[in-house]
């Protein structure tokens, strides 16, 4: 017999950012609100210089980040294979505990594009009919600019955003991104200094006639208060960003930017270690009555809700949806059922450049130091020519330079005193021109549960069935070309690059990013979506899933400025509707 | 705690430095030089926590080779690489604690399907040795440890391009390359990373290649682009170099 709690309003699944944005927003209107946290605790108290400037603990051994054994999920390149779990983490890395993703990610906080937005509609108008492939899946997010852009601008002042505008009301600024969509205001603060890299790569994409601008940061430039009062401390450059909690209260986290808000607040209250099993629903299925989880000292707890956000990552939205029976499981050989539809990835590449002669100080840096181009994103160059739809960010970044796994020239040996030798010559001197690109959704790749493989509370691991597409692998090829002209306008001594080749397979053991999405995916109609425009369950109402599962495809820009706004998007029409009126809050 | 020899003393010690705010640290418990001390062990007369005597002198051979001491910068030996891997898998790491270890495993599986063999690190170190050492039993009559330094890079080079096949040595699941991967990684980990997990003694690597360790403040210093750092690094205890 589990035990019960006390009933609440909400129940919020998961305390990273669209948890804690919801729970902060929906205890200011008033409810009674409780987040589970399947991690640990973690606060800026306990995670003090210099405990964080740790390349092994914390970006080798990935103190912060989920545990394989406890987040496994099992993968496979398509329906003919049996699917293997990720023993340890690979191409992406989950976050875990208080703070989620949040508190390891690299803090580039980026809008999508207008037409990043309305993507399909604007394919349609671009290509020709049969020109893209057949089995492609893209859909238009069910949302405009203009409803996203307050809550772009809102988000943005939460996080500190330091960065040079682009476009201010239809003006278009110099040294921002003049492809980006209309701003309501400025960025909170001004960009971060710029790196050595930065500078170089700067110059040479001016000169090639793009338009670099630098990268959107969410490590703060400057001193800020953010509008729920908290106070947000410079970023000191040190080094150590993405993969680490931040040493210096400058990169915005959900600790940084909101919870120490919402603890103030007596009716929101959070567990840790409280691991979320399944939403229970009524008999008619219609609603939900609340969660169960497992608490930390192993026993079965049943929460009481009156509203079920579910706020974990991607990987685990989709899950409980599946485990808990909300909505029909998506079937890719009849296209019918929308969870574990449209899963999408993202693919990376770079060059790395060497030069003998230049000090880049890559510790010298925040996790989001970089400039980019936004001049190969799809409506600002022409693919047609070249039958794919789809595009990058190309930037120079430096992410973080502590030592282990520096880039070394080609041909300096794996071992040996020319390793030695190698690190000694080469550590610091280098620099990478990258690219981060958009992934089309497709029939055939998706998430559904695994047959096998049982994760420790005896449930079976999400399975995912991913591979790249041809549209995929051209694009790759398209800008690897594009990087390569920008390598040689810069002219290192050396360079290596890695890039997808034309027949690749997805690998799933190199780090590409966390950008995973879509699988409960947010449309128009129930025939297209597994959730409304509010991200609410077309299925089960009082049942809200914010998260990159709502992406019907990846876009090229990183996606957590785009989860926020929409979390924000989603919990003002809560509290002005639903909570009146507790129903479906689109009709169809 | 119980202690069991100077090796648990130490990383229990370590482990309870770690979890006090620095200044009380630095200022009443230890001093960076006592810190120091206890950070880095004479290799010599180390008492290993995981490997056995044999096992032992393997890593120390092969560490020996894959980061040779020579004029342009310190050793694996010099530096303590194998007091870090020996600590790593007597911990969490060795255990894979943090991996999904349920079974069935494709031991078969494709390379791009990452680690799917049921050996958590120790174990494939543990395996990995035995298998070696019978190799070199066979080809040379010697132990790996055994073999003059040209001869271990030749058995080396032979693990890391799996011309060795384990299988004909009583190992068959894990691979000779494998275990060559774990061997490597470590070794590189050990010799970059802070000397509070056991390498990189004296931050005799982050000296060489110029890192300058825990500083992690660098305000000052961000808008001095292309000029090279000057100062020496500290580790997480407070030792400077």
């Amino acid at each position: 017999m589990a035990i019960v709690n006390d009933a609440v309003d909400v129940v919020v699944v998961g305390l990273g950012w669209t948890g804690s944005i919801m729970s902060i927003e929906l205890a200011k209107a008033g409810l009674k609100v409780r987040a589970l946290e399947s991690g640990p605790e973690r606060t800026n108290a306990e995670e003090i210089y210099p405990k964080p400037a740790d390349q092994l603990g914390y970006s080798v051994r990935q103190k912060v980040f989920a545990k394989a054994r406890q987040s496994a999920l099992t993968v496979r390149h398509n329906q003919s294979q049996t699917a293997l779990p990720t023993r340890r983490w690979g191409a992406f890395k989950p976050g875990n505990g208080v703070g989620g993703a949040g508190v390891h990610w690299t803090a580039v906080l980026i809008r999508p594009t207008p037409t990043d937005l309305k993507l399909k509609t604007w394919a349609d108008q671009t290509y020709k009919p049969g020109q893209l492939q057949d089995d492609m899946t893209i859909q238009d997010f069910p949302v405009t600019w203009d409803e996203m852009e307050p809550h772009f601008d809102f988000f943005e002042k939460v996080c500190g955003a330091s960065g040079q505008a682009g476009n201010i009301k239809g003006v278009i600024q110099e040294g921002g991104d003049p492809f980006e969509g209309p701003r309501s205001n400025p960025f909170p603060l001004p960009p971060l200094k710029d790196t050595l890299n930065n500078t170089i790569f700067a110059k040479a994409a001016k000169k090639l006639g793009y338009h670099p601008f630098p990268n959107p940061s969410a490590a703060a430039s400057g001193a800020w208060t953010n509008p729920y009062g908290v106070q947000i401390a410079p970023c000191n450059y040190c080094g150590f960003c993405s993969d680490y909690y931040c040493l210096n209260y400058s990169k915005a986290s959900p600790q940084t930017t909101i919870l120490d808000a919402a603890k103030r607040l007596s009716n929101f209250d959070y567990r840790v270690n409280a691991h979320v099993t399944r939403v229970d629903l009524h008999d008619d299925k219609k609603t939900a009555k609340g969660v169960t989880y497992i608490d930390e000292k192993g026993q079965e707890v049943f929460q009481p809700a009156n509203i079920v956000i579910l706020a974990s990552f991607q990987f685990n939205n989709v899950r409980l949806m599946m485990l808990s029976g909300i909505g029909k499981p998506y079937d890719p050989n009849t296209g019918e059922g929308q969870i574990g539809r449209n899963y999408a990835f993202l693919s990376n590449g770079n060059a790395t450049l060497f030069f003998k002669d230049k000090n880049f100080n890559p510790f010298v840096t925040a996790g989001p130091t970089g400039q980019m181009i936004n001049d190969f994103s799809p409506g600002t160059f022409d693919a047609t020519p070249y039958d794919f739809i789809g595009g990058a960010k190309l930037h120079s970044s430096q992410a973080g330079g502590a030592p282990i796994g520096a880039a070394l020239p080609h041909g300096t040996p794996s071992w040996g005193a020319g390793w030695k030798k190698g690190m000694k010559d080469w550590y610091g001197h280098s620099m990478k021109v990258s690219i981060t690109t958009t992934c089309m959704s497709y029939r055939g790749n998706y998430l559904d549960l695994d047959p096998t493989y049982k994760d420790p509370y005896g449930q079976p691991l999400l399975r995912m069935t991913f591979d790249w597409a041809q549209n995929e692998l051209k694009l790759q090829q398209f800008l690897r070309q594009r990087v390569l002209e920008i390598v040689k306008e810069i002219g290192p001594d050396s360079y290596t690059e890695s890039f997808l080749k034309p027949d690749a397979h997805w690998n799933t053991t190199s780090y590409i990013s966390t950008h995973n999405v879509g699988g409960a995916v947010m449309g128009e109609t129930p025939n297209d979506s597994a959730i409304n425009k509010y991200m609410q369950s077309w299925d089960v109402h009082n049942v809200f899933v914010p998260g990159g599962n709502a992406f019907p495809q990846n876009f090229q820009a990183n996606p957590t400025l785009m989860l926020g706004a929409l979390t924000y998007f989603s919990v003002k029409q809560i509290t002005d509707q639903y909570i009146k009126n507790p129903g479906p809050l689109v009709q169809i | 705690m119980a202690v069991v020899n100077g090796t648990s003393r130490r990383a229990f010690l370590l482990g309870s430095v770690l979890a006090l705010p620095t200044a009380v640290v630095s200022a009443r418990l230890f001093g960076a030089a006592e810190a120091a001390r206890l950070a880095a062990p004479v290799i010599d007369t180390y008492v290993p926590a995981f490997f056995a005597a044999p096992e032992w002198k393997f890593v120390m051979a092969a560490c020996d080779r894959l980061i040779p001491a020579d004029a342009e910068g310190p050793g694996a030996l010099e530096t303590n690489v194998p007091v870090f891997i020996d600590q790593e898998l007597a911990g969490s790491y060795g255990r894979a604690d943090d991996w999904y270890m349920e079974g069935p495993h494709d031991s078969k599986a494709p390379a791009d399907m990452g680690f799917q063999i049921p050996y958590a690190p120790s174990e494939i170190y543990r395996r990995g040795i035995k298998a070696t050492d019978a190799y070199t039993a066979q080809t040379h009559q010697k132990s790996f440890a055994e073999l003059d330094a040209q001869t271990r890079d030749q058995v080396l080079t032979k693990l890391q391009k799996n011309e060795i096949n384990f299988a004909e040595f009583g190992e068959p699941i894990l691979k000779a390359s494998a275990f060559f991967g774990f061997l490597l990684t470590n070794t590189q980990e050990g010799y970059l990373s802070d000397p509070m997990y056991g390498g990189n003694k004296g931050m005799g690597s982050w000296v060489m290649i110029g890192f300058p360790g825990a500083r992690a403040s660098f305000l000052e210093w961000i808008g001095q682009q292309g000029v090279k750092y000057p100062l020496g690094p500290v580790s997480l205890l407070g030792e400077r170099a």
